[in-house]
């Protein structure tokens, strides 16, 4: 071989001069030789390769096949129903078709649109939503464009379907609330699924469950009660293709439907209180004070949840998100309100229990009070004053001058400690998330509240004018209607507080079983029962023949109320007027409760901005429990539901 | 009767002279497995198979009238069919029909014709015909001219740009000149020279041919891109295991998971369904295809039938084996497709073509054995 190769090479480069016929043949032989084992080997190898892939690592490929093959299909189950307490339906899921875009698989996304545009309808909302929910989505995702086709729809374009590759029509599961803007705060609303729902998700160990569901509670009893709601998602295992199409279904496990939700809310109550607020702005809370069930939940303005469904459209959004009267705020749980007025009746029963007070005391108001030392006067709302004045006459014809002595001559660590007991400044525990405390002041609280460095220490000091605002429901006070509303409750139910509940019972759709939720006594407030009593006839004066005597002209039952009027803005001795801009003007609060004998319903009203309580929130309360008690809607009766505007007042006390 | 029958006994006799048994035997028992794979990569297509059917045919008319050309007659057409075929690519770089975004076609009415496969059979043509008329004063000036021939169509198709065929092209002609006696040390020189180039030819590739030789040497790198079909190749031949998943029966395959699965990778097709024996067997077919050519090419009486034959035998073995190694992930992926398997009348055509002058060779062949 190697003589050969030299041999060869140096015939390459120094030609012969006698050329063999034979030696060429047998030289160009060998080099086919060569050729062919060279060739065998070659595929000897080849087949080596073989081998190691279709046996060696058989396996291994078999399992790259099969999961390239089987694809896990989540199915979403279906979202269980709320209704009202007689089974009025407020939520309910049904199944549509939707036009679906698979971003990574259009090259131009709006010639698609263009194109699609034309065969089925797609207006510029339509496009606006698309484009934000194309930028919130992952990118392998497909995002809808078009929700709710029409069986026309989709017939047109499943003929086209062949011109829009990344182009699907999907059914999905929508969330439908017939009941629109009513009660939409307390039944809230499911939209789709973000990164944030994502770690609450992980947060509970639910990942595999969440997978085929599009959508997630995100406000009210749709928040709340998510887990109830939601259902098990079942798993289809299905052949695709390359593209992801599923070709057929290999093994199927139905999704379990979730539980329907039975509120305590009596939905044409509901709908009786929103009507009462007509345009106004504010909050209803109406509680069952035997059980702590939630009858009515108003917040006013209110909004379609509805457009929430399908992820809102940009400028739906900013209308509401921008609104001076904010839609989207949930007064009754998040909105904290000075009480005003509405709190001297729970001061009256400190009062009481500390001894610092008997019923029968008297008072005398000259129409201001003055800390011993200091000229500034505070003044009560009558000019002139209510001349002797005790306990009863105190709540009957809302005196500030008793509370502020009263408030005065306690110290305000007492009157926190005892008020706590109403549940101001923590939460109800009402079973829907997101409530806030709101604020009941105390040494402790104001130093906390004023620690910033920004601050100094006669910022942090509990001053005696401090107790004085606060001793007649202003100054640090802030109160949210439910509570204010579980307070009345608690009075209503002879000291027994109930813990707030919106769900009075849970339905298991697979046994159609029944759970009552049950109601739970939290605790009893540390008062003489002679005490309470006086309190509460108090409050039934009130109605009868004191501030909201007007509100309830001519009522078939007895009921107990307080009003209350809410400072947002000092008049410093300017007349309240009419001139004084809408949103500078006084809350108006309304509690009450009724029969006063055998409560069935305690409430408490606010309307914003509203002015005196007896005149904006105390005919609110009236249409409310007519309707309640009574059934009566609103101007059947005489008297009954006629909401004044706040008109000029000089001697009007609240 | 008896008349008739003799007849055609004799039409036939006339008819299959010059066709050499062994040869057609192996080369319609592989033109069968790739019309059955066809059928299931398809997803039996009528039209595709249709297509390939009357290609079959014409491949197999030319072929036989090739076969019945003397081997010197071929010789003669030699040059002019070269510059022909030149001037054919010259025209395709000028005014050939862009597909997939290269230039590689050539309409002509009705048909459309790739000029780059007329050359796989020109350029040996060509080059054996001139050592023939060299034969006994070869010198190296005569291999440098022949280089020049191999670079002017490697270069030509290179642009198009097709680098499978220009690879094809390139080797074929390379092969004449080994058989023609080109010296090893100068083989080892220019594979050395081959090998020193390579960092300077790196930057003149196309990006995708650059992706997919780093996708070759690292397929994991990017495997829903430049690795994909790399990948997807070897899962169908792994996941076929030793008896495979049965014809029609592919996952790989009939999922659209498999790409080009009826041209270029048609070999993962076959190796799915058919698994490890039915890629022995196609492997096997190849040997006795390759064997008889080599058997043929043995015998063969003059210069130029040794060195056409030798060449047509060699161009065989490196499609089958370029392809699939490449299906199998032993190569970086090139356009190369499984001869006589892959869909595809112009390549079909060309294959056949190699046959006929291989039968014509053996019709020619030396009367004595030496």
């Amino acid at each position: 071989m190697r003589r050969l190769f030299s041999q060869r090479g140096n015939r390459a480069f120094s030609p012969p001069e006698l050329k063999d016929p034979e030696r060429e043949s047998l030289r160009f032989r060998r080099r086919l030789l060569i050729a062919g084992a060279l060739m065998i080997t070659a595929f000897g190898g080849l087949f080596g390769r073989f081998f190691y892939l279709q046996v060696i690592q058989h396996g291994h490929y078999q399992t790259l096949a099969e999961s390239n093959r089987v694809a896990i299909v989540p199915i979403a189950p279906n979202r269980g129903v709320i209704t009202d307490r007689n089974g009025v339906v407020l939520a309910q899921s049904y199944s549509a078709y939707t036009l679906e875009i698979m971003p990574s698989r259009v090259t131009n996304l709006e010639a698609t649109i263009d194109q699609l545009a034309k065969i089925v309808e797609v207006q510029p909302r339509d496009r606006k939503r698309f484009k934000r929910l194309l930028d919130e989505s992952k990118r392998l995702e497909s995002v809808p464009l078009r929700t709710r086709l029409t069986d026309e729809e989709v017939a047109r374009f499943a003929v086209n379907q062949y011109r829009f590759p990344g182009v699907d029509i999907k059914a999905r599961l929508f969330r439908q609330y017939p009941f629109g803007e009513i009660a939409s705060q307390l039944i809230g609303y499911v939209s789709r699924i973000n990164d944030k729902d994502l770690e609450r998700i992980d947060d509970w160990n639910e990942t595999a469950n969440y997978k085929g569901s599009d959508y997630i509670g995100k406000v009210g009893v749709e928040l709340s009660y998510e887990r109830e709601l939601h259902g098990g998602t079942g798993v289809e295992e299905v052949e695709v293709d390359s593209s992801g199409r599923a070709v057929r279904t290999l093994s199927r496990t139905p999704p379990v439907s979730g539980n329907n939700l039975r509120l305590a809310l009596d939905i044409q109550l509901q709908k009786i209180a929103e009507e009462a607020f007509g345009t106004r702005r504010g909050a209803l809370v109406a509680i069952d004070p035997a059980t702590g069930e939630i009858l009515a939940y108003v917040s006013r303005p209110g909004f379609d949840p509805n457009l929430f469904v399908d992820g809102i459209d940009p400028s739906s959004w900013e209308q509401l998100n921008d609104s001076p009267d904010k839609p989207l705020l949930n007064r009754p749980l998040r909105g904290a309100y000075p009480p005003g007025s509405t709190i001297k009746p729970y001061l009256a029963l400190a009062a009481l229990t500390s001894g610092k007070r008997t019923a029968t005391q008297t008072i005398f108001d000259p129409g201001y009070y003055q800390i011993a030392g200091s000229t500034h006067r505070f003044r009560d709302d009558k000019p002139g004053g209510h001349g002797y004045v005790d306990m009863t006459k105190s709540i009957v014809a809302s005196c500030d001058t008793y509370y502020y002595m009263l408030a005065g001559e306690t110290d305000i660590d007492d009157t926190y400690a005892f008020m706590s007991q109403f549940g101001f400044g923590q939460k109800t525990g009402i079973d829907l998330e997101g409530e806030l405390p709101g604020v009941l002041p105390s040494r402790t609280w104001k130093r906390e509240r004023f620690s910033g460095s920004n601050y100094r220490e006669e910022h942090r000091k509990w001053y005696l004018g401090d107790s004085i605002s606060a001793g007649i429901g202003q100054g640090y006070n802030a109160f949210t209607p439910l509570q204010q509303a579980q307070a009345i409750a608690i009075i209503a139910n002879d000291g027994v507080a109930m813990r707030p509940r919106a769900v009075k019972a849970i339905e298991n759709t697979r046994t159609g079983a029944l759970r009552e939720l049950p109601s739970e006594r939290t605790h009893a407030l540390a008062v003489k029962p002679q005490d309470l009593a006086v309190i509460k006839k108090a409050l039934i004066g009130v109605p009868r023949e004191g501030t909201s005597a007007a509100a309830f002209v001519g009522s078939k039952y007895i009921s107990a109320g307080k009003t209350g009027t809410a400072q947002v803005y000092s008049l410093k001795g300017e007349r309240y007027s009419a001139r004084i801009d809408e949103h500078l003007r006084d809350h108006a609060w309304y509690a009450a409760y009724a029969p006063a004998d055998k409560p069935k319903i305690a409430l408490a009203v606010l309307v914003e901005n509203g002015g005196f309580g007896a005149q904006a929130a105390a005919p609110i309360a009236r249409i409310v429990l007519d309707y309640y008690l009574l059934g009566q809607k609103p101007g059947a009766a005489p008297g009954a539901g006629k909401v004044e505007p706040p008109r000029e007042s000089d001697d009007e006390s609240d | 009767m008896e008349k008739l029958g003799a007849l055609l006994g004799k039409v036939w006799q006339l008819i299959v002279r010059r066709i050499d048994s062994y040869l057609m035997a192996a080369a319609l028992a592989i033109a069968g497995v790739g019309m059955i794979t066809l059928v299931s990569a398809s997803d039996q297509s009528v039209g595709r198979l249709t297509s390939q059917a009357l290609s079959l045919g014409f491949a197999l008319v030319l072929m036989w009238a090739i076969a019945n050309i003397a081997p010197q007659r071929l010789a003669r057409v030699a040059l002019p069919l070269y510059l022909v075929a030149v001037a054919l690519l010259v025209a395709v770089a000028v005014g050939g029909t862009l597909v997939n975004g290269s230039r590689r076609w050539l309409s002509i009415g009705i048909a459309r014709f790739q000029p780059s496969e007329l050359m796989k059979i020109a350029l040996p043509l060509m080059l054996a015909w001139y050592f023939q008329r060299r034969e006994t004063r070869i010198h190296l000036f005569d291999y440098a001219l022949a280089l020049v021939l191999i670079a002017v169509p490697v270069v030509l198709v290179r642009r198009q740009p097709d680098l499978g065929t220009a690879l094809i092209i390139g080797a074929t002609g390379f092969y004449v000149l080994y058989l023609a006696g080109l010296s090893w040390k100068v083989i080892i020189g220019l594979v050395a020279i081959g090998a020193a180039a390579a960092p300077l030819i790196w930057p003149h590739l196309h990006d995708y041919q650059q992706e997919r030789i780093l996708t070759f040497l690292d397929p994991s790198r990017d495997p829903l891109g430049a690795g994909y079909h790399s990948s997807q190749a070897s899962i169908a031949l792994g996941s076929g295991g030793v008896i495979g998943k049965g014809w029609l029966n592919g996952t790989q395959t009939h999922l659209d998971f498999l790409p080009e699965r009826h041209t270029d990778f048609i070999f993962a097709v076959f190796g799915e369904e058919f698994g490890l024996i039915g890629a022995s067997v196609l492997l096997l077919l190849y040997v006795l295809l390759i064997g008889r050519a080599l058997a043929i090419t043995m015998n063969a009486s003059t210069m130029f039938t040794r060195l056409v034959s030798g060449a047509i035998t060699l161009m065989f073995f490196t499609y089958a084996f370029v392809n699939m190694a490449m299906v199998s992930g032993v190569l970086p992926v090139v356009g190369v497709p499984l001869p006589l398997v892959s869909f595809g009348g112009t390549a079909l055509i060309s294959l056949f073509i190699g046959l006929g002058i291989l039968m014509s060779v053996q019709a020619n062949r030396k009367l004595v054995s030496t």
